[in-house]
């Protein structure tokens, strides 16, 4: 994770284009300020930083499955659920799936792990349009690349 | 009133917590219910799931923008149950063709 950056999800682990799921993973980071308030003494991953993990997970599996033709924002949060602590150091194994896609938005549902532990998990959706920036499209690309987004499955 | 519209307003109703009794056809979705994009993105996917449809959002909404469709066509319920409808008879004619 580069928090600094927003940058929650580390690699891809398994992309399934035709069952529509995807797993990543996200190595908390062992030290980082927000910890320093997020708490003294009972440092957790945040909540919101959990969900938004579970939102890009979701953001990489609908840009394979769109083939990045378009760029997936987050629209909405239902049922999200902090199911237990996130420390610093572990790592999250995040699995999302896409529920639905309708006319430009598409509904996923994702759950985070640590270990065989169900963590958090969340219902999301989120609306697509065209990249608005050529520059959003090249930075996107060149993560993908360096989370390992299994690029040949696009285009196959 | 059609079974379609029934359906609808009472997805309406659940999702925006707009008392079902002040649904009726000749609302309109934006103007009248009050219902802004995002709730309807949420309403979308309700109906796409209740009648196996994807209803093509995009492609209406670019309609409107064109000036080649109003937003009557569209928002006012009982247009939407025709258009709703009219989807869900265009897969069932697909499904046929392709058994």
């Amino acid at each position: 994770m580069q928090l600094e950056y927003f940058q929650l999800i580390d690699r891809i682990v398994d992309l399934n284009l035709g069952d529509k799921t995807i797993t990543v993973e996200a190595q908390v980071p062992q030290t980082h300020t927000i910890f320093e308030g997020h708490f003294p003494g009972f440092p957790i991953m945040p909540g919101v930083l959990l969900t938004e993990a579970m939102a890009q997970s979701s953001g990489w599996l609908l840009l394979g499955v769109m083939k990045f033709e378009r760029m997936p924002f987050l629209a909405m949060i239902k049922e999200a659920k902090m199911r237990g602590f996130v420390s610093p150091g572990q790592l999250l194994t995040i699995e999302a799936k896409i529920e639905h896609e309708g006319s430009g938005f598409a509904v996923t549902s994702a759950k985070a792990r640590v270990g065989t532990e169900l963590k958090c998990s969340a219902d999301l959706t989120f609306r697509h349009i065209a990249f608005p920036d050529p520059k959003l499209r090249v930075f996107m690309d060149a993560m993908a690349n360096k989370i390992g987004f299994p690029l040949q499955t696009i285009l196959q | 009133m059609s079974a379609t519209f029934d359906q609808i307003a009472n997805i309406i109703a659940e999702t925006c917590d707009i008392p079902r009794d002040t649904i009726k056809p000749e609302s309109h979705a934006i103007d009248d219910l009050g219902i802004d994009s995002l709730d309807f993105l949420d309403i979308a996917f309700a109906i796409d799931k209740a009648f196996g449809i994807k209803m093509p959002l995009e492609k209406w909404t670019q309609e409107v923008n064109d000036g080649k469709a109003t937003t009557e066509q569209y928002f006012v319920l009982k247009n939407l149950a025709d258009r709703i409808d009219e989807l869900v008879a265009a897969k069932n004619a697909s499904a046929g063709t392709a058994s």
